[in-house]
């Protein structure tokens, strides 16, 4: 009977992850080394590719553009903070039995469900700088506003101030989640002791939130190398290639400049940086767990 | 996932602070929410306006008189000449709803269901390199699209598939964190279940249809709905894949739009408005599902 099973099983194996299977190697493995392969060539997809070694790597390390989109996509990411503190802040407020706790949780999550492109739109027409109804607030209050998308200093901050608008609702559900697992106990012993509300969160909450901060710290970072949809809609990495995120430039490599084995190169380095990042991040949060864990 | 546990709360503050301290937090949470709602507001009520008040300024905060046309014009913004199902369509934004809900429906079903299976044979069935190859599925996880997305096109190229809804929907049809997010909750339902329907004579097809499904069906509709919501708001890839006004989703129509008569706003409002809405509507009805599923995987929407 059980060996009939076993036998049976390999069968349905094959059945149920068939499509999967199906699916990892045509869309994941071979694309993954197709992506190493087409990055030592040069190929318009037009002729046949060139193989030219590793001279795309080369060039991209003397590709002025790379570095400077680079550091305005790691630009970006100094929002992170920001954003995370004001996660944490709107999730401890919430972390108590309000009436309207279930409306507040859906209204701070509303803008990261929806459509980027829309966002992008809408937020585009609030930073006109002439008919935009952003600066005509400020206007109100005396400040005359910049020209935000328009304006090479102001861009960047203008989409980070949107991303947080966007993203920080996010960070507020995943700070909320992390919160309610904290034993309600430790606050107790805390009190006996006398700690305050300051003391508590410094002490208790903010490191047993640990795990959630490295986990909302490596998301981040993963997406922030990622952004391109509100740049590209807002200001097409303009003015001057000053908001120009490293995903813009693949993507310009790739499907408009035919550059194939370039827009390859960029993304294999980007992986690649990925790939460090998450690994340095899960192990430093891995020794500051197990200090945590055995206290 | 956790509900809110009324113990953990009342030891944050003795009873005596409680009500001075709550009203705080209403008054900021409050201010907050206006913050997160206004942008919203403010893009409804400009979908209203006419050419004259758009730009005006100080702003016209309420419309008048209201431009419900907006919302008739816009199905028509750009002229195509597309043949869906056998139906003549040649309103360009009327098109790109079709197809985006066309796509979003195909995608979310096939990947659910791919999913589900593969959950289902990675929980449940047993064979040989079954948790290696896990394992090898997980590490997909942290490759990230822009890898793939090139050579993903090539391929495309190959088979003659860019600009066609082929192109669009079968990359899709597969995902590893969805078998990985339906694995999860598989694995927590009992065996008993699943030994009773053997004896009773089902076989492993009939156990996924009729006990794993039924059971599994809080994490399906949670996968459904994540699904859905990133294929309707994505963009990279269809602007990849397509190029044709006809087969443009709303993300890309919207992206036309703007560039089109140098950025009609009377036009790109009332279409925003349009995109959003049923995302908004999914998310509202099935908000439940959106934060718990999120709470429990982190997974983005």
């Amino acid at each position: 009977m059980r060996i009939k099973i076993l036998k049976g099983d390999a069968g349905w194996a094959i059945f149920f992850l068939g499509p999967n299977i199906l699916g990892f190697l045509v869309f994941m493995l071979i694309p993954l080394i197709a992506s190493f392969l087409i990055s030592l060539t040069n190929w318009d997809l037009l002729g046949p590719p060139i193989f030219v070694g590793l001279k795309n790597f080369i060039n991209l390390l003397r590709d002025p553009l790379f570095w400077k989109y680079l550091g305005n996509t790691l630009f970006y990411m100094l929002a992170i903070p920001f954003q995370m503190g004001l996660g944490l802040f709107l999730a401890l407020l919430m972390n108590k039995p309000l009436k309207l706790r279930t409306f507040y949780r859906t209204t701070y999550f509303l803008p990261v469900v929806t459509t980027t492109v829309a966002i992008a739109l809408l937020w585009q027409w609030i930073y006109d700088p002439e008919f935009g109804i952003l600066n005509y607030l400020l206007s109100l209050i005396g400040i005359k506003g910049p020209a935000w998308l328009a304006s090479p200093a102001w861009a960047k901050p203008a989409i980070m101030i949107m991303g947080v608008w966007k993203g920080v609702g996010y960070d507020m559900l995943i700070y909320l989640a992390g919160l309610q697992e904290i034993p309600a106990q430790l606050y107790e012993a805390a009190e006996i002791d006398g700690a305050g509300a300051w003391r508590k969160f410094l002490n208790i909450t903010f490191p047993l939130l640990m795990p959630v901060h490295f986990f909302l710290l490596i998301m981040h970072v993963i997406w922030g190398f990622q952004i391109f949809d509100a740049v590209y809609i807002m200001t097409n990495g303009g003015p001057a290639g000053s908001t120009t995120p490293i995903m813009m430039y693949i993507y310009n490599n790739a499907f408009r400049w035919g550059k194939m084995g370039y827009a390859s190169a960029i993304a294999w380095i980007l992986t690649l940086i990925i790939f460090l990042v998450t690994l340095v991040q899960w192990w430093i949060s891995k020794k500051k767990l197990s200090y945590l864990s055995t206290t | 996932m956790v509900d809110f546990q009324e113990k953990t709360v009342v030891s944050f503050d003795n009873i005596a602070m409680k009500k001075r301290k709550f009203i705080v937090e209403y008054l900021i949470l409050t201010t907050g929410a206006i913050f997160m709602l206004a942008p919203f507001l403010w893009m409804v009520l400009t979908s209203f306006k006419g050419p004259g008040n758009i730009f005006r300024i100080p702003p016209q905060w309420i419309p008048r008189p209201i431009h419900w046309e907006n919302y008739v014009k816009v199905w028509s913004a750009l002229r195509v000449d597309a043949n869906f199902l056998g139906i003549h369509i040649t309103q360009g934004f009327l098109m790109a709803f079709i197809n985006s809900v066309f796509v979003s429906v195909t995608v979310t079903f096939g990947q659910v269901l791919t999913s589900a299976m593969g959950a289902f044979a990675f929980s449940r069935l047993k064979f040989k390199l079954r948790d290696k190859l896990f394992l090898s599925y997980l590490l997909t996880l942290m490759i990230p699209f822009q890898v793939t997305m090139i050579p993903t096109f090539v391929l495309l190229k190959y088979l003659g598939w860019v600009d066609t809804y082929q192109g669009l929907i079968v990359p899709g049809l597969v995902s590893a964190y969805g078998t990985f997010f339906l694995r999860q909750f598989f694995i927590s339902i009992p065996r008993d279940l699943e030994d009773a329907a053997t004896i009773d004579g089902c076989n492993k097809l009939g156990i996924f249809r009729h006990v794993i499904l039924p059971l599994a069906k809080p994490a399906i509709a949670t996968l459904s709905i994540f699904t859905f919501l990133s294929v309707w708001n994505d963009f990279l890839w269809p602007l990849v894949v397509i190029n044709s006004p006809e087969k443009m989703t709303l993300p890309l129509m919207l992206n036309s739009l703007r560039g089109l008569h140098s950025t009609d706003w009377t036009i790109l409002m009332p279409a925003s408005v349009i995109v959003v809405v049923p995302v908004i509507l999914v998310y509202i009805f099935n908000q439940k599902f959106i934060t718990e599923g999120i709470s429990l995987t982190g997974l983005k929407g």
